[in-house]
């Protein structure tokens, strides 16, 4: 029909035309343009007050980054300099401050000579995260993440190294004793001599222990102080771990306000509330001045260890919420199969709901301990150097006294560049968990 | 033959405490029990030893003692000569104040954020990232501290509105100053008070004017009275609807009732606006909203307000494209689409998450202090800890007041959830 | 010490558990450090320089303290405390010494339970303003806008005087005085109170200093001075007296260039020789080596030389010595004889 059709019309081309190019308002940049900014007059104006924004932000902070001078011995210097080069009042930043002074807002007055050990430590640590984040590794690699934590805390704080070994080897025991007494006293009694026995072990054992073969056989790295740490690497630490230490609180915590058990389920929501109810600058406070209220008379803890202590506890809490959160995404059937299945409720947990839950609530982890890293600012009103600490510190030497926005501006990029990346992190995790389930 | 019909109780031994999953429960509530009980003593035990070796005592009664320092914002009457209670009042309400003000301003930016940030305008986008993941990714602090000097440093000083050569010059026709001390807007105030307060000329030569708690108590009386009133209108309009078929048009009725009421008493009482005058160092009169205040606020609103915008954005995404397309199909309008189908289950979804994000908001208000700005932490939990050495008894009270406020509106939002709940098996 | 070593087993946080008891000079010497809080840095009193070393007028107070016990001024652990955590880090026995120019007041002294040992700067409460401002006293400043620094005296110092002389004012509370310069210079306060010495020293760093001048009012006594828990008189002497020898050294003209010269041998001066050591047995009495005061003046020289390397007349603070000139010179700086 449509062959009849073409010979009988004479009309009907049968030769393809080339091919024109489409409009210009079609194609490139220009229907770009018409579609993603002009679409529309509000549309237009959107964008028009947009690039304003833009163009005002640039004019009036361009210039004095670019006039940026970055080789000065201090502030008098240089704005001589800025004098000399551009004219008096010409805005140029001076990040001198920054050439003279990074290493302090990175780490603190931790001796220079052994800045390897905090990124070796936190080399380790990420070393220690890979085989739980990444399943295939080989499962070798958990001993590494099991001795990460004590290798870390030794880097940092240095000293012997019998201690860090001596306290192992309270795990072993706790190990042995369970494995050893629980065919001579029953699995109940099993557990409780190895919960009390590496107690006891570190109690009374651990320090003489680690003293005496340090005696025998000297072996360790330069000590160093609590107060030597700050700048980043203070937040890191605080941050990294509180949320190590608050993990297995956060787990107990948000098994116990699912529980059935009255007395335990309250408790567990009175904790939680009251932690989430007050401000963490209000607990940052109480640390500093009220722990020795509530320790026992003469006890006096490193203030760094009260802000640990203190923040692993707010973290705890936070944590709770969001495996809480893991636990009640996993289906009603997991639970029921666990218990046709006979396991009990411990073994229920540990063996089906608990890894699921915690996978689930890797990338809730990962923001909540970008909050904490965040949050580790607040130190600053204790009297820990952080970042913005020595920040006001720097500009209390006779040098840098007056310098302003040049070490906010830095520390604002560092803080963006660690929290972004985290955040990209944990929205790849998210997005990776999401297909694993389907 | 008894015995097989009547098999005999088991006895209660010991170890059922232990392995009967019956008794098992009490046992381990019994002993989380006794260990928190003996916590808790422990640390109560400690306090009072600690006190007494300090040879300090537990009592509020400084809570009555002259404060002596001097507070910039006060929402009710205070000087130095009151009492440190008054203080730690006057400290509550600024920061009742600048979370309210907060939260208000940061689900504005917030929903506006987030929207924008969905559209397909390819510079409004990117704005829109880079202002959300620039606030999330850095630390308040930084961002509170920043602002306030952003504003200190941008804004012209008073003294430049000053003299025949001024460089500024009030805007609004005089009404509003913009300096970096803060912003000064007119006030509102009455010649024929009912308040008892006594009248004081703003300005030499102009009317006495005065105003009071009496005079807003009885507008606010009378704008409840007048809104009750549009309710029976609105009320009566619904019954002739569905009587009649036909909806009277009210809007003139309702509109009136708003205003005219209002309006009257605002006559008698003699309604005046009262402008700030540059006077010696500073603006006088008006309503002298501060810096520090300004400052807090902002970086509030906008830190929050990032967070609210992703919130929003999943909220919009989380509602499935069927739902649009049904209501379509049933035929529709796209503006009764997003009122009656998208936006009741957005709003599932977005509310939660968005309490807490107030909740956040009214915690991180207690950073005043990088600012100056006098909220309940700098008051009671600053100065006045600091001046009288009561850091046991500040503190406490400190963590009660964050506490209860968390939990009323945590209260509120339980109460909504359980509201809005899914209805299902 | 078992227990200390538990818990630096739990935390391998280094230090932990020390005993508050009541001798801390035996803590300090089992330490083999002072804890001694500062700051968190204020210009020409504390702060710590490019390598981390703390260095200023307090910092050398703290330092002489640790050479006199240890004979070794870096035996300091630098412990920054802020204008409201000072209080609660000496009661609680974190740090040994405070010497973070705190003022001497009653209540301090009693009600709060501490010692104040001495004074090593005497200060007042002044008023920075403008020069432009045309203001010639602290009674012209009716209705203007007061910086202060929060959780000091100096708050209470100010509601006082506004008050007595019946004048209203507007307080901006601010944290740290880098902060408060900053707000003072864009204008956003029309006047800057803080302790003379504090206005002089950031007037010195100005870009234009010449454009701001100090009012004639000191509003207040400011005694500032080093303290100690009450309790423990012993080491509470042994900051006193370190102060004291620092003083005594410059009325006597020990320096720290003269100082290992003086003590090798007795001296003419018997005065000399007592705080030396070269004669009698003032050490011994509070329990430090005999030649505690020459460890104390070498480690940052006697109390002349402190002021003028940290805050003096050739340092960018430039303070003058005033009240705390020697009080042969007019000043108030005096100490108690050595005998």
């Amino acid at each position: 029909m449509s062959d009849t059709h073409a010979h009988s019309a004479s009309y009907v081309r049968d030769k393809m035309l080339p091919e024109q190019a489409p409009p210009v308002t079609q194609v490139g940049a220009i229907k770009w343009l018409r579609e993603n900014l002009f679409a529309g007059p509000l549309n237009s104006i959107l964008t028009l007050i947009s690039i304003y924004i833009v163009y005002w932000v640039v004019i009036h902070i361009g210039p004095w980054i670019m006039n940026g001078i970055w080789e000065a011995d201090n502030l008098n210097g240089c704005r001589a300099i800025r004098n000399e080069i551009y004219g008096e009042g010409v805005p140029a930043a001076c990040f001198a401050v920054l050439t003279d002074r990074w290493h302090q807002l990175v780490f603190g007055y931790y001796p220079s000579a052994l800045y390897w050990r905090p990124i070796l430590a936190l080399l380790l640590f990420g070393g220690g995260l890979a085989p739980i984040l990444f399943p295939n590794l080989p499962r070798r690699l958990y001993i590494l993440s099991a001795s990460a934590p004590l290798l870390c805390i030794w880097l940092l704080w240095g000293g012997s190294i019998w201690m860090p070994i001596s306290v192992a080897v309270g795990f072993f025991v706790g190990y042995a004793a369970f494995k050893y007494l629980t065919p001579v006293v029953g699995s109940l009694g099993g557990t409780i001599a190895a919960v009390l026995l590496p107690i006891l072990y570190w109690l009374l054992l651990a320090g003489p222990l680690a003293g005496g073969l340090q005696d025998v056989l000297p072996l360790g790295i330069q000590a160093v102080q609590s107060r030597a740490f700050g700048g980043f690497l203070l937040a890191l630490v605080i941050g990294l771990a509180a949320i190590v230490l608050s993990l297995p609180l956060g787990i107990l915590l948000a098994l116990g306000r699912q529980s059935d058990l009255f007395i335990i389920k309250t408790s567990c929501v009175i904790f939680i509330e009251v932690i989430r109810g007050v401000p963490l600058i209000v607990w940052l406070l109480t640390a500093q001045t009220l722990l020795n209220y509530f320790l026992p008379p003469g006890t006096n803890f490193d203030l760094m260890l009260r802000v640990i202590i203190m923040v692993t506890l707010f973290a705890s809490a936070y944590i709770a919420e969001v495996i809480r959160g893991g636990l009640a995404a996993l289906p009603k059937g997991q639970y029921e199969a666990a218990d046709a299945l006979g396991l009990d409720y411990w073994k229920a947990m540990q063996l089906i709901i608990l890894p699921q839950a915690l996978k689930i609530s890797i990338p809730g982890i990962v923001n909540t301990f970008i909050g904490l890293f965040k949050d580790t600012t607040l130190v600053l009103f204790i009297g820990l150097l952080d970042s913005l600490g020595v920040a006001n510190a720097i500009r209390s030497t006779t040098d840098w006294n007056g310098i302003y926005w040049e070490l906010f501006l830095f520390i604002g990029v560092m803080f963006f560049i660690s929290c972004f990346s985290m955040g990209r992190y944990s929205l790849y995790l998210e997005k990776k968990l999401q297909r694993e389930h389907r | 033959m008894s015995t097989l019909t009547d098999p005999p109780k088991p006895a209660f031994r010991l170890s059922q405490l232990i392995y009967d999953t019956r008794y098992r429960s009490i046992t381990i509530q019994v002993v989380a029990l006794i260990l928190i009980l003996a916590a808790l003593y422990w640390l109560v035990n400690n306090t009072l030893d600690n006190l007494a070796r300090l040879g300090k005592d537990f009592n509020y009664g400084f809570l009555s003692n002259p404060a002596g320092y001097d507070i910039n914002q006060r929402l009710i009457e205070y000087n130095n000569q009151m009492s440190h209670g008054r203080a730690a009042l006057v400290g509550i309400l600024n920061t009742l104040l600048v979370a309210f003000l907060g939260c208000v301003t940061a689900t504005v930016l917030g929903v506006i954020a987030g929207v924008l940030r969905l559209s397909k305008n390819w510079v409004v986008n990117k704005l829109m990232a880079v202002y959300v993941e620039g606030f999330r990714n850095v630390p308040l602090l930084l961002w509170i501290i920043l602002i306030f000097a952003i504003m200190t440093e941008s804004m012209p000083q008073p003294r430049e509105f000053r003299g025949e050569e001024a460089t500024q010059s009030m805007l609004l026709g005089d009404n509003v100053a913009i300096t970096n001390r803060g912003i000064w807007i007119p006030r509102l105030a009455f010649t024929n008070s009912i308040s008892g307060n006594e009248a004081v000329a703003p300005v030499e030569d102009a009317v006495p004017v005065a105003s009071g708690a009496a005079d807003w108590l009885l507008i606010l009386g009378v704008l409840a009275a007048s809104l009750i009133a549009i309710r029976f209108v609105r009320r009566r309009a619904d019954r002739i609807q569905e009587a009649t078929g036909d909806r009277p048009k009210t809007w003139y009725i309702q509109l009136g009732l708003l205003i005219v009421p209002v309006g009257i008493v605002f006559v008698i009482l003699g309604l005046t606006i009262v402008s700030p005058y540059l006077r010696g160092f500073n603006f006088a009169e008006g309503i002298h909203l501060r810096n520090s205040l300004i400052a807090l606020w902002i970086a509030l609103s906008l830190y929050t307000g990032a967070f609210i915008a992703e919130i929003v954005r999943a909220g919009i995404l989380a509602v499935s494209k069927g739902q649009t397309e049904a209501a379509f199909a049933l035929g529709l309008q796209p503006a009764r689409t997003m009122n009656l189908v998208v936006l009741p289950q957005a709003m599932r979804v977005i509310i939660p998450p968005l309490i807490s994000q107030f909740l956040n908001l009214t915690k991180n208000s207690s950073l005043a202090i990088a600012v100056g700005y006098m909220d309940v932490r700098a008051t009671l939990g600053g100065i006045t800890i600091n001046q009288t050495g009561r850091e046991l008894e500040g503190m406490l009270l400190l963590g009660a007041f964050y506490l209860t406020l968390s939990l009323i509106i945590s209260g509120a939002m339980n109460f909504y959830n359980t509201r809005t709940q899914l209805k299902e098996r | 010490m078992k227990r200390t070593v538990l818990f630096g087993a739990l935390t391998i946080a280094g230090l932990a558990a020390s005993a508050a008891s009541a001798a801390t000079l035996d803590d300090v010497k089992a330490r083999g450090t002072l804890n001694c809080g500062v700051t968190t840095g204020l210009v020409g009193f504390a702060a710590p320089d490019a390598n981390g070393v703390w260095t200023g007028f307090d910092v050398g107070v703290c330092r002489a303290v640790a050479a006199a016990i240890f004979g070794d001024p870096t035996a300091v652990e630098f412990v920054p405390t802020t204008g409201q955590t000072r209080f609660t880090a000496l009661a609680s026995g974190e740090i040994d010494l405070l010497a973070r120019n705190t003022t001497w007041t009653f209540s301090r002294d009693t009600d709060l339970k501490f010692e104040f040992v001495g004074v090593n700067y005497y200060d007042g409460q002044g008023f920075m303003v403008p020069k432009a401002l045309g203001v010639s006293s602290a009674k012209d400043l009716d209705g203007a806008t007061v910086c202060i620094q929060t959780g000091t005296t100096t708050e209470l110092n100010l509601a006082d005087f506004f008050r007595t002389n019946n004048i209203s004012y507007e307080p901006v509370p601010i944290e740290t005085n880098a902060e408060a310069q900053q707000q003072y210079l864009a204008g956003a306060c029309d006047v800057y109170t803080t302790d003379a010495s504090g206005l002089a020293s950031t007037r010195a760093t100005f870009e234009a200093p010449d454009e701001h001048v100090l009012l004639p009012e000191i509003i207040s006594k400011e005694p500032l001075g080093p303290l100690v828990r009450h309790g423990d008189s012993d080491w509470g002497d042994i900051a006193r007296w370190t102060l004291n020898a620092l003083i005594s050294a410059e009325e006597l003209g020990v320096t720290s260039a003269n100082v290992e010269e003086l003590s090798a041998a007795a001296t003419d001066n018997p005065e000399v020789n007592r705080l030396l050591g070269t004669e009698g047995e003032l050490g011994a009495m509070i329990g430090l080596e005999a030649d505690w005061a020459k460890n104390a003046i070498m480690a940052g020289g006697n109390y002349g030389e402190l002021f003028e390397k940290n805050i003096g007349e050739n340092t960018p603070i430039g303070l003058a010595r005033g009240l705390n000139a020697m009080w042969t010179e007019g000043g108030l700086i005096y100490s108690p004889p050595f005998r």
